[in-house]
This record gives structure tokens, C-alpha cells and sequence, in this order.
């Protein structure tokens, strides 16, 4: 169990999200960087569907009221134990009583708390994801505010038992450069750009802007160009209107040629403006620790490339949970 | 992207979804199509498909693919369009409801003034500019075509409780406008929304992009299960339901969200079905029979 002494910007619980309500509108929510929210669970021998704390720009201060194991991945920042520098990447113990701070975040945007046991809140439709637009899941269906107060779990790995000190060694740890190459399947609607508007997407930098959050980033760039058409019926008449259509997680839309967004974990699941191309699962985790004005290049890759990807983060992450059994 | 048999676009989004686009444009056939497809797949339980997402004239599979190869599913898609070539097994099972709409209220348009510098006609309100580029000298005009004839969801979505929404009316007689050029970041819960030729009611308040109308006396989404005509799900609309939207003022609007905050709301419902060959046979009779079944409901 522990208290929320001060929620920091903005932080949720999040697991590995919802799945098979897609269809009714509801996104998957979940964390934005699994490979940290997955690690951070390795690490204190969690079973992988436990719930975290995801921290955005600036952590929290947690009290603990009583042993437990933690340990925080993701974005980097200062982490302090009752005065005492707690590195990242490694599990802790923490006695009943002691307090754990967060700094601001120095690099990346989101950082991970993971509880041993997990955060014990009611699953909603599977998932003890928050998402907030729709008040669903989560603490109250709301960000943490100060003086929540959060039961621990009982979701830990067969065979894995509380101890302090392992560590994700240097080469697993993603880095957070503030120049980035972001993979994507092209397709969805691309046949909307012109020829030039497709080269431009997949080699121009593109600025992460402000606006950019756990239902989308928008990122500055160079207009795009759409093909000239007559409208099809029910579309509307600007030419980056479709008759309204599913959205994948992570696919591109560019409403009006003029700004670009990715949707991410919490967006919306449809709606009509034309996508262009999905970036792969592997690197959203990336896209989630980009902050304005980080640059992003968009690179295409075919689906056997995402499917590598996806299989190659799943071997990374492996590699953590043997730590543990070392 | 590849093409199906059909002619169908396929393509993958990333590793998770897949995407297949029967069409660009909005026709009830290619919505009816599409839901008999989705049908199928649904029925068929595919392994590692963990949903299935009918849109207007498209639709998404998500899939696990830790389980299955988004390429092995594309065989199958193709089998299950041939099934549905024609897309005239034409009945379904439809909900008839009313909502209730102010109209030209307050708080939508306090919010659209806020937005005027995304918006394709910043001197006029959404009202306003969706009467003259539908060809009306006033907006109660629109008003007028807007809530006469009622509205088949066929796209649920967005978000939990949004469900877009086609008039059952020919095609020329179709209310057709643009979305906002950049989304708005803010729209009231409720509010009814217009876009294409689609309306929905925002189930919260959030992003969009629709022209906004009106907004609805009662809600779409319901995550605390107060109001009984919910059945015990968080959101009103199902597919295929069909909506009529009704012209309220002010003062009912009040009365409405009175009833509405202290959980006695009823909601004007009625069963049916929805037969395509016999709405398109006669589309103004079909509607006036529709509406004198929820009249007496």
C-alpha cells in the first residue's frame, strides 16, 4: 500500500492496456512505453499483466506504508529514497515508512513505477489501465492527485521472490536522443498524397510539438499535399476528409496537409481524416519518450520489419526477467 | 496496400490491424456489406483476431500478433467478401430512439467561437455556414431537415457512446459539410455534431472535428450505470440503431436534464428491423411508419 503525497504532472496507472472493446470506441490506454512498463515489472518479478505508475514530465512522491519492492524505468530522473539516490533501471527495497521522490524528468518523457504485486485497482473490462477522456479504469478513472492512497497487488511471477539490486544492464536501456527515427508501414489511405507528399513524409524532420499526449503527438512539418479529387459522397470536402474510418494505434493523419499527428494509446478509434501509413508497435515506445522539439524521421518498412521489431523487443525484454532468475 | 478479389483495399496498420476499404464513398449498401462481413468474422472467431471494427464503408481487424501473422488473415478476408458479394441480405434488427436536441443552444457556441481560426468560414457559426453550403436561406431551415427524417448509426466508434450516423434520405437530400480544418482540442459533452453526412452526439467532452449543431438533452455514455435504458452497458447506441433527433428548447432542455441528474429519465425507444429494398422502394413512407411506431412507444 502506499500514498501519494504529490501526483507530479500527470501520472495514471497503467498496465499492458484493453483489449476486444475496440470496437465500441474504447482505445486501449495502457502504458506508452511498454518495453519501460514491462521491465519495470521484470524487475520486481512481477507477472507481466500488473499495473504501474506512469509518470509524465515530472514523478511524484510516493510514502510506502509497508515492504515492498520497486523499481523505475522509462524516461530518466532523479529518484530519491528518504534522501538517498535511488538508481534507475534497478530494483529497490523500501521499508514501511520511507518516502520516495521524483525529479523532473531530464531525459524522455515518461517514467515507470513499478510496485511488487502491482497497483491493485478495479480492472475495467480487463485492463487496470486509466483512460482519463472517458473517466474509465484506473484510480477513479483519473490522473493520481494528492492523498490517493493505492493497495499493492499479488500479481508476482511464479518462482520470482523480492530482492533488491538487479539491475537492466547499460545495453538494454533505451536510449532518448532528441533526434529520432520512427518506423512506419506506409498505406491506410496514403493514396491521398501526391508522389512528392509521400517523399516529403519519409524524409523530412518533423518537430514533436507541445500538443502531444497520451491520445496524440502532433509534430510540425512540411504541408502535404493531397491528390485533387472530387469529394466521394460523405466524405467533405476538404481533401484530407475520408468517409469516417476505423483508426489504427499509431496510425499518421495529417488533417488539412497542414500538421501531423500520431494517434497513440488513448485516441480516439476512428474518425475522418485520411491516415497514411502506422508507425510498428516497437517504436511507439520511442514516439513516447519524444517532447518538443525533438526531431522525428519517418522511415517505411514493410509489415515483415514490424513483425522483426516486435519480436526483437520481446527477446530484449526476456533478457530482463532472466536477470532475475540469474 | 494490396486489393482483394473484390477489389477491396487491404492494408496493414503496423503489426496490430489490418485495414480494408470496400469503398471511398457512403452508400447504406456498402454499410450493410460491411456489417455482414464483420459479422462473419466476428462468427468465425478467428485466432489472435481480438476485434473487429465495422466503419461506414471500411473496417479494421485488431490482431494479436503474437498469435497469428497479419499476413495469414488476408486468404480469408478474401473468402468472406465472396461470401457477401452483393451485400443485399438486407434486414436488420434496428432500435428506433429518440434523443432530444437543443438546437442553436449556448454552450456549443461558446465553444465554436473559440475554435474560429480552424474553421473553413470563421464569420459564420457551424449553423450558420452548414445551412448556406447546404443550400439554405436560414438555419431553422436546416434545423427542419435535420430532425424530420431520422438517422441509421452506422459507425460506433470515436469514442465509447459515439456513434456516426446516416439520414434515411435519398442521397440528393443529404446534409453534407466539411470537417473543422484543424480539430477543435475542446467540445462540450453532448454536443451534436455534424460531419460528411454524418451526426453523432459527443459522448464527453474532448476533441473533434465535427460542425456543431446542437446539443443533446441526455446522455450517450453512462459509466455509472444510472439511467435504466442502458441495460446494464456504459453506452446507449448499438449498430444499426436508428435515431431520431428532436427539437427541444431551453426550458425542456432543463426539465429533461433534471430528469436526467436524478436517474428517472426514460428514453423514448422502440424494436424494429431496417429492410434496405424497402426503405429505398419508398424512403418517405418507410420514415413516416418508423416514426409513428416510436410515436406509440
Amino acid at each position: 500500500m502506499l500514498e501519494v503525497v504529490q501526483p507530479g504532472l500527470f501520472s495514471t496507472v497503467q498496465d499492458r492496456g484493453r483489449t476486444g472493446h475496440y470496437a465500441m470506441g474504447v482505445p486501449p490506454s495502457g502504458a506508452m512505453d511498454l518495453f519501460a512498463h514491462d521491465a519495470a515489472n521484470a524487475l520486481v518479478g512481477n507477472d507481466p499483466s500488473a499495473a504501474t505508475i506512469e509518470m509524465t514530465y515530472v514523478g511524484a512522491t510516493l510514502t510506502f506504508r509497508e515492504f515492498t519492492v520497486v523499481a523505475v524505468t522509462g524516461a530518466g530522473v532523479t529518484a530519491v529514497l528518504d534522501g538517498v539516490r535511488v538508481p534507475p533501471w534497478t530494483s529497490q527495497v523500501v521499508r514501511a515508512g520511507q518516502t520516495l521522490a521524483f525529479g523532473p524528468m531530464t531525459t524522455g518523457v515518461r517514467a515507470y513505477v513499478a510496485v511488487r504485486g502491482g497497483i491493485d485497482v478495479p480492472p475495467v473490462m480487463g485492463s487496470r489501465s486509466t483512460y482519463v477522456a472517458s473517466g474509465l479504469g484506473g484510480h477513479h478513472g483519473r490522473a493520481l492527485v494528492a492523498g490517493d492512497v493505492l493497495a499493492g497487488g499479488d500479481l508476482v511471477a511464479p518462482g520470482s521472490w523480492p530482492r533488491g539490486a538487479v539491475s537492466v544492464p547499460d545495453e538494454l536501456v533505451p536510449r532518448h536522443p532528441a533526434e529520432l527515427e520512427v518506423r512506419v508501414v506506409p498505406g491506410l489511405c496514403d493514396y491521398r498524397l501526391t508522389a512528392a507528399a509521400k517523399e516529403l513524409l519519409y524524409s523530412a524532420p518533423f518537430t514533436v510539438s507541445t500538443e502531444a499526449n497520451r491520445t496524440g503527438y502532433r509534430l510540425a512539418g512540411p504541408p502535404l499535399d493531397f491528390v485533387a479529387r472530387e469529394a466521394p459522397f460523405g466524405a467533405g470536402a476538404d481533401p484530407s476528409n475520408v468517409v469516417n474510418l476505423g483508426y489504427p494505434v499509431g496510425s499518421i493523419q495529417v488533417p488539412s496537409g497542414s500538421e501531423l499527428i500520431v494517434l497513440v494509446r488513448d485516441a480516439v478509434t476512428g474518425g475522418g481524416y485520411a491516415t497514411v501509413g502506422t508507425v510498428i508497435s516497437a517504436d511507439l515506445d520511442l514516439l513516447a519518450q519524444a517532447r518538443s522539439p525533438d526531431s522525428v524521421v519517418f522511415v517505411p518498412v514493410g509489415i515483415e520489419t514490424a513483425l522483426e521489431a516486435r519480436r526483437l523487443r520481446a527477446a530484449r525484454l526476456r533478457r530482463v526477467t532472466e536477470l532475475l532468475h540469474a | 496496400m494490396s486489393r482483394l478479389p473484390d477489389g477491396s483495399r487491404l492494408s496493414f496498420g503496423a503489426d496490430e490491424f489490418l485495414f480494408v476499404e470496400l469503398s471511398e464513398e457512403m452508400s447504406l449498401q456498402t454499410t450493410l456489406r460491411v456489417i455482414a462481413i464483420t459479422d462473419e468474422l466476428r462468427e468465425r472467431d478467428v485466432l489472435g483476431v481480438v476485434d473487429v471494427c465495422p466503419a461506414h464503408a471500411s473496417y479494421m481487424l485488431r490482431v494479436d500478433p503474437d498469435t497469428v501473422d497479419p499476413r495469414d488473415v488476408e486468404g480469408l478476408l478474401g473468402e468472406v467478401h465472396a461470401g457477401h458479394a452483393d451485400g443485399q441480405r438486407l434486414t436488420i434488427r434496428a432500435r428506433l430512439v429518440e434523443l432530444p436536441v437543443f438546437y442553436d443552444d449556448p454552450w456549443t457556441l461558446e465553444t465554436l467561437m473559440r475554435f474560429r481560426d480552424r474553421h473553413q468560414a470563421p464569420e459564420l457559426s457551424d449553423l450558420e455556414y452548414c445551412a448556406r453550403i447546404n443550400g439554405f436561406d436560414d438555419v431553422q431551415d436546416l434545423i427542419r431537415a435535420h430532425s424530420s427524417n431520422p438517422f441509421i448509426a452506422t459507425f460506433i466508434g470515436f469514442m465509447p457512446g459515439n456513434a456516426e450516423s446516416y439520414q434515411l434520405v435519398p442521397r440528393e437530400r443529404q446534409l453534407q459539410a466539411p470537417k473543422y480544418l484543424r480539430p477543435r482540442t475542446d467540445t462540450p459533452e453532448r454536443a451534436l455534431g455534424h460531419g460528411g453526412a454524418f451526426t453523432t452526439v459527443y459522448p464527453v467532452r474532448g476533441a473533434g472535428g465535427f460542425q456543431l449543431l446542437g446539443r443533446c438533452a441526455v446522455p450517450v455514455f453512462d459509466p455509472e450505470h444510472r439511467l435504466p435504458d442502458f441495460d446494464g452497458r456504459i453506452v446507449l447506441p448499438r449498430a444499426g440503431d436508428i435515431f431520431k433527433y428532436r427539437p427541444i428548447d431551453g426550458a425542456e432542455y432543463d426539465d429533461i436534464r433534471t430528469a436526467v441528474a436524478d436517474g428517472s429519465y426514460r428514453y423514448r425507444i422502440s424494436e424494429t428491423t431496417f429492410d434496405l429494398p424497402g426503405f429505398l422502394g419508398d424512403p418517405q413512407g418507410y420514415n413516416d411508419r418508423l416514426l409513428e411506431a416510436l410515436r406509440d412507444a
